[in-house]
């Protein structure tokens, strides 16, 4: 369908699909079977200019928005859900910056995550700390002119292969969400470690580890925003980059759709192509509909996100919700259409199916996300 | 460093038919690329500009259309683009091909190194490379895999050989045709190609490069495509060894008994 991009867009699209279908498709089973993270296409994203994509001019960015993202994004995500996810990940640690950071702050951290030079990570959650922020152990006290932080961070992304960390601590435990606060913690900075790679089942191209925080002393200059605000940030920052999974979602599935129906177009059984079978065409018809479903409300999402509007958080976990629902029935449904092939490694089906699967837990569970639209729709009906 | 890139918009490989009438490529109807070759000139040059400093200029002749793989060009790293185009020119064999990117090179004020790719996928004659070098005076390297440095106006290159390669050192100005193993051509970046979307293309007519109109397209070309075929490759391989003129005169037999 066409969503009549402008000029400037249809670049963003083309660089992009370049990218994806040049240098991630060709190597994405091997990242995956090695657990390798990708470090050269990375550098070649940086290249082409993506990781400034949604930063400001001013910072060394393109100026673009949310929307400029989910059309990287979903070409991205149509070649690997492991690179793509290394590569959101960045602006995931870099919009606490952009968003609540100081100037003196943008200006240190956000030309570098532009030009791909440095990567970031965003560190939330914990082992007793994920959908709810509250459980947050990691604590952060004032030391004179220095934040010491004491706590281990779990599961977080870009773990190890970032340089630049937005980390969430609590200031003051007693005040539950309202006393979290987040801190820019820099991979050179004493008393701060990453645990190894965890083992994943799927996105093994991206990395995942601990962050290890002992008596891991920061300049006073790094908090972000004001001391307890760092829940609100957290909100904002996840706000804007559901949109971005989201539209992960949307690219798997249409890569899931592409080698579904080609594949079903040339396998040939009671002496006909299997696409000419009814139980077929109707999988794929259903897998068609709800992709460019899901499409339609990403792009909308993101379009209207991009006006900050009050209700934000709700659009946001829309289409957070029902791209990636859709991503892991349309994966599952083209293992299906392909049979004992899809199941095999050798055709890239299986490892959308087993990337699928953390779009709909990792930027918040989409239980979290329902909660969140209710709670919306609660306050809407009053 | 003032490095120029001669590139060529061909058809895509994906999609080639011959016209049966003429024996040439259909253009007609074809999707159009920039010769994969030159993509690597273009990186090549980009290179050596990020690591040496200087401008890089990219020149093709063709018709209007060619300025899309100029664009491409800048939104890889190219600084300037110039387009030799005229109705003129149309027909031209490598000998007036040559004959007018010269022109247009002088036109342009001389360079410090200049950069083709091995050939064009279309024609695949390897000549306009060393063709442009003699008609411009200066000495050619062809087929270089890598540049290994660039100092004190020599320039040291890798000249890839069937069985190795060679290692050359030329004095600047000089020609370079390249190899696809030279390097990986960057994807044109995002800032790149707003800067090639607004760029004003320089247009060089046959009257802005002072040319012969005899010299350039057919009524300059010495040759026709007669017949189009795939050779046999023979692969055989003979040493001729002795002295250089024992060698000479065993070579000349040779070719006086082929011919």
């Amino acid at each position: 369908m066409d969503y009549f991009l402008t000029e400037e867009q249809q670049m963003i699209v083309d660089t992009a699909r370049q990218i994806t279908d040049e240098l991630i498709i060709p190597q994405r089973a091997e990242l995956d079977e090695k657990d390798e993270f990708p470090r050269e296409i990375l550098e070649s994203v940086a290249q082409a200019d993506l990781f400034g994509l949604y930063l400001p001019e001013q910072y060394g960015g393109f100026g673009g928005g949310c929307f400029e993202m989910v059309l990287a994004l979903e070409q991205l995500g149509r070649g690997c859900i492991g690179v793509a996810t290394a590569f959101a990940a960045s602006a995931l640690g870099a919009y606490p910056i952009l968003l609540a950071g100081s100037d003196e702050m943008k200006e240190k951290y956000l030309p570098e995550v532009a030009t791909g030079k440095k990567r970031a990570a965003f560190a939330l959650t914990e082992a007793n700390a994920g959908s709810d922020a509250s459980g947050i152990q990691t604590t952060a006290v004032l030391d004179g002119d220095h934040w010491v932080l004491n706590g281990t961070k779990q599961w977080i992304t870009n773990g190890g292969e970032a340089q630049i960390y937005s980390v969430v601590a609590m200031t003051d435990r007693s005040k539950g969400a309202r006393g979290a606060s987040m801190f820019v913690i820099e991979n050179t900075d004493p008393g701060f470690s990453c645990g190894p790679k965890e083992k994943k089942m799927g996105i093994r191209a991206s990395s995942t580890t601990e962050l290890i925080f002992k008596d891991c002393r920061i300049p006073k200059e790094r908090l972000i925003g004001k001391v307890g605000s760092g829940f609100i940030t957290v909100m904002k920052t996840l706000d804007l980059s559901r949109p971005g999974i989201a539209s992960l979602g949307v690219g798997l599935g249409q890569a899931a759709l592409d080698e579904a129906a080609s594949y079903a177009k040339q396998r040939v059984q009671f002496g006909k192509p299997i696409i000419s079978f009814q139980a077929v065409q109707h999988m794929l018809a259903d897998m068609a509909i709800q992709i460019e479903a899901s499409r339609a409300l990403v792009y909308a999402s993101a379009k209207h996100i991009a006006a900050h509007p009050k209700d934000m958080s709700k659009a946001s976990s829309m289409c957070k919700v029902m791209a990636t629902d859709m991503a892991m029935k349309v994966t599952t449904d083209a293992v299906q259409v392909m049979g004992g092939y899809g199941y095999m490694r050798e055709y890239p089906v299986e490892k959308m199916m087993r990337d699928a699967k953390i779009l709909q837990i990792y930027e918040g569970t989409n239980q979290i996300q329902r909660n969140v639209i209710g709670q919306e729709l609660n306050k809407e009906y009053t | 460093m003032k490095i120029l890139v001669c590139v060529k918009q061909v058809p895509d490989a994906k999609d080639v038919r011959l016209d049966p009438k003429t024996n040439t490529l259909a253009r007609e109807g074809v999707q159009s690329i920039m010769n994969p070759y030159d993509r690597h000139a273009v990186e090549a040059a980009v290179r050596l500009k990020e690591a040496h400093g200087g401008t890089v200029t990219v020149l093709s002749m063709g018709p209007p259309q060619a300025a899309e793989v100029l664009r491409e060009a800048v939104s890889c790293g190219a600084d300037e683009a110039v387009l030799v185009s005229d109705r003129a020119f149309a027909g031209a064999d490598t000998w007036a091909t040559t004959y007018t990117l010269a022109g247009a090179v002088r036109k342009l004020g001389g360079f410090d190194l200049v950069l083709c790719g091995k050939q064009a996928i279309d024609g695949d004659t390897a000549q306009v490379g060393p063709g442009l070098a003699w008609r411009l005076g200066i000495p050619y390297v062809t087929c270089v895999r890598r540049i290994e440095g660039c100092e004190n106006g020599l320039l040291r290159a890798q000249r890839l050989m069937d069985d190795g390669y060679d290692e050359i050192e030329v004095e600047l100005p000089a020609l370079l045709t390249v190899v696809k193993e030279i390097n990986e051509p960057r994807i044109p970046s995002l800032k790149g190609k707003m800067k090639a979307k607004k760029l004003e293309i320089a247009t060089l007519s046959a009257a802005d490069i002072g040319a012969e109109p005899q010299c350039i397209g057919l009524a300059g070309s010495t040759t026709q495509v007669v017949r189009v075929f795939a050779p046999q490759m023979t692969g055989g391989k003979t040493m001729i060894t002795g002295t250089v003129d024992e060698i000479v005169d065993q070579l000349a037999a040779k070719l006086e008994a082929l011919r």
